[in-house]
C-alpha cells in the first residue's frame, strides 16, 4: 500500500504538471480539492483517465470520483480493491 | 481617420529582448540549427496554478503581452489579436502523441485544451478579464501582419483606443524534425554571425513572441506610427521591386525617402534572392537592416523586426550587429519593413516617427 501511495503522488505531480511540489510535500491526509492541493475540475478528469489507463478502473459515477478523490488514502485503498491491473 | 501609435514593445526572442531597456547590448551567438528563446522568469509574472497548464509558447506570450502592457501604463485594452504560424506545437504534438501511443484510448484533457491556435490569445484575455474583441490569425509569415492590419483599420476607424497586438510561436521536437527532414532546417551547425552568408539551403528555426500595445493616442513614449500594412500572398521576384515601390508610391514615398529597409533574410540560398533583389536593386543606396541571424525563422519572427524599427526610430540609433551595409544616416524617419518566407505570404510594413 505504501509503495502504492508514493507511485499515485508521484504521478499525480507528473500528470498534473504540480512543478513546485515533490512527493514530501503531499500527505497522505491531505485533501486533493478545495483546500489541500487545490486540484481543479480539470484535474479530476486527468485522474479518472489515471484510474483507468494505469489500474485498469473505469469510473462511471461522477459522485463517486468525489469520495475516491479526496486524499491519497482514498485513492490508495479504492485502487487496491478494485485494480484489474 | 485617426493615426496608429505604437505605444509600446516587448518581444521574447533566442536573444535577450525581454529586457527593453537594451538595445541588443548583449548578442547571444548561436552555433546551431535550431535555437531557443532566452525566457524571463515566469514566475514573476504567471502565477504557478495557472502556469502549469501553460507550455513554453503560452508562457512566451502571456509574458510578452504582460510586458507590453506594463510599458504602455495600461491595465486594460479594447481588443486582443493575436498571429501565430503553428499556435501552441508542444501540446498539439503531446496530443497527437498520446492518441498514437496509446490506441486512441486515455486521452486527457489539459493538453487538448490548450493545443488550439487561439490559446495564447485566450490566456491573456483571461488574465486581463478581457471581454472585447479576441481574434487569432493563423497565416503562416503573414499571421501576425493580419493581426496588425486588423488593429490599425480599427484604430483608423476608432472602434478601439487602444489594442494588443501580438504573434508567438514555439518549436516542437516532432515538427522540428519534419522541417529537417524536408531540409526547411539547415543541415549543418552555423554561427549567428555566418548565416546570412552561408550558401546552403534551409534556415535556422527559432521562436518567440513579440506583442505591442497600438493606439490611436499618441503618448510622450511612443516610438512610431504605422502608416500602411500591406499583404501578398504570392509574389513573384520579377514583380517584387515593383511591387514595393507602388507601395511606398501609395504612401507619397519613393526609394529615397526610406532611412532604413528592415529585411527578413533568413540565409536560405534557395529564397534569399528575393531580399537580395531588394538591396542590390531599389534599395542598394539605403541602410539595409537584418535580424533572423539572431533569432533564427519561425512564422512569427517578423514581429521582431518592427520590434527592431521601432527602437531605431526611438532611439534613433541602430546596432551594428543588424546592420547588413553601412550608408551614413543622419536620422531615421521612415522604415520599411518586407518579410516572406519560402516565397510566400510577402508583407510591406512603413512606419514613420513620431
Amino acid at each position: 500500500m505504501e509503495a502504492l501511495k508514493q507511485e499515485l503522488k508521484e504521478n499525480i505531480i507528473e500528470q498534473l504538471n504540480l512543478e513546485d511540489m515533490s512527493v514530501e510535500d503531499i500527505a497522505n491526509d491531505d485533501l486533493l480539492f478545495g483546500d489541500g492541493l487545490a486540484l481543479d475540475s480539470i484535474d479530476a478528469l486527468e485522474l479518472i483517465v489515471m484510474l483507468d489507463k494505469n489500474y485498469g478502473i473505469k469510473l462511471t459515477d461522477p459522485k463517486e470520483g468525489r469520495a475516491i478523490f479526496e486524499t491519497i488514502n482514498t485513492m490508495a485503498a479504492y485502487i487496491t480493491e478494485h485494480r484489474s491491473k | 481617420m485617426k493615426k496608429v501609435y505604437i505605444n509600446s514593445i516587448s518581444s521574447i526572442t533566442p536573444q535577450k529582448t525581454f529586457d527593453n531597456s537594451e538595445f541588443l547590448d548583449e548578442v547571444i551567438i548561436h552555433e546551431n540549427q535550431v535555437i531557443f528563446a532566452v525566457e524571463p522568469k515566469y514566475k514573476d509574472y504567471i502565477p504557478p496554478a495557472a502556469a502549469r497548464r501553460m507550455a513554453k509558447g503560452i508562457k512566451m506570450g502571456v509574458v510578452a503581452s504582460k510586458l507590453s502592457l506594463q510599458e504602455a501604463g495600461l491595465e486594460q485594452v479594447d481588443a486582443v489579436i493575436t498571429g501565430t504560424g503553428m499556435g501552441c506545437l508542444r501540446d498539439s504534438e503531446k496530443f497527437l502523441g498520446a492518441i498514437i501511443n496509446n490506441n486512441e484510448q486515455y486521452l486527457t484533457p489539459t493538453s487538448f485544451i490548450q493545443s488550439t491556435h487561439n490559446t495564447v490569445g485566450g490566456q491573456i484575455a483571461l488574465e486581463l478579464q478581457c471581454k472585447g474583441y479576441n481574434f487569432t490569425y493563423v497565416h503562416g509569415s503573414n499571421s501576425f501582419e493580419s493581426g496588425l492590419l486588423d488593429a490599425k483599420l480599427q484604430l483608423e476607424l476608432d472602434e478601439a483606443q487602444n489594442i494588443l497586438v501580438g504573434g508567438v510561436d514555439e518549436l516542437g521536437d516532432h515538427t522540428t524534425k519534419l522541417n529537417q527532414i524536408i531540409h526547411h532546417v539547415k543541415e549543418e551547425n552555423i554561427s549567428s554571425l555566418d548565416v546570412l552568408s552561408s550558401k546552403t539551403k534551409g534556415a535556422v528555426f527559432g521562436e518567440g513572441a513579440s506583442f505591442f500595445v497600438l493606439s490611436n493616442k499618441k503618448q510622450a513614449s511612443s516610438y512610431a506610427e504605422i502608416i500602411s500594412v500591406k499583404m501578398y500572398n504570392t509574389l513573384a521576384q520579377n514583380e517584387l521591386s515593383e511591387t514595393a515601390l507602388h507601395f511606398l508610391k501609395e504612401n507619397s514615398l519613393k526609394a529615397e525617402d526610406i532611412d532604413a529597409v528592415v529585411l527578413g533574410n533568413n540565409g536560405d540560398i534557395e529564397f534569399d534572392g528575393y531580399y537580395n533583389l531588394l538591396t542590390s536593386g531599389i534599395f542598394s543606396n539605403t541602410q539595409q537592416v537584418c535580424y533572423k541571424h539572431l533569432i533564427g525563422e519561425f512564422n512569427t519572427a517578423s514581429p521582431f523586426g518592427l520590434w527592431i524599427a521601432s527602437k531605431i526610430l526611438k532611439t534613433q540609433t541602430l546596432p551594428e550587429v543588424i546592420k547588413k551595409n553601412n550608408i551614413k544616416t543622419s536620422s531615421f524617419k521612415y522604415i520599411l519593413l518586407y518579410n516572406m518566407y519560402r516565397g510566400e505570404n510577402h508583407s510591406f510594413t512603413l512606419l514613420k516617427s513620431c
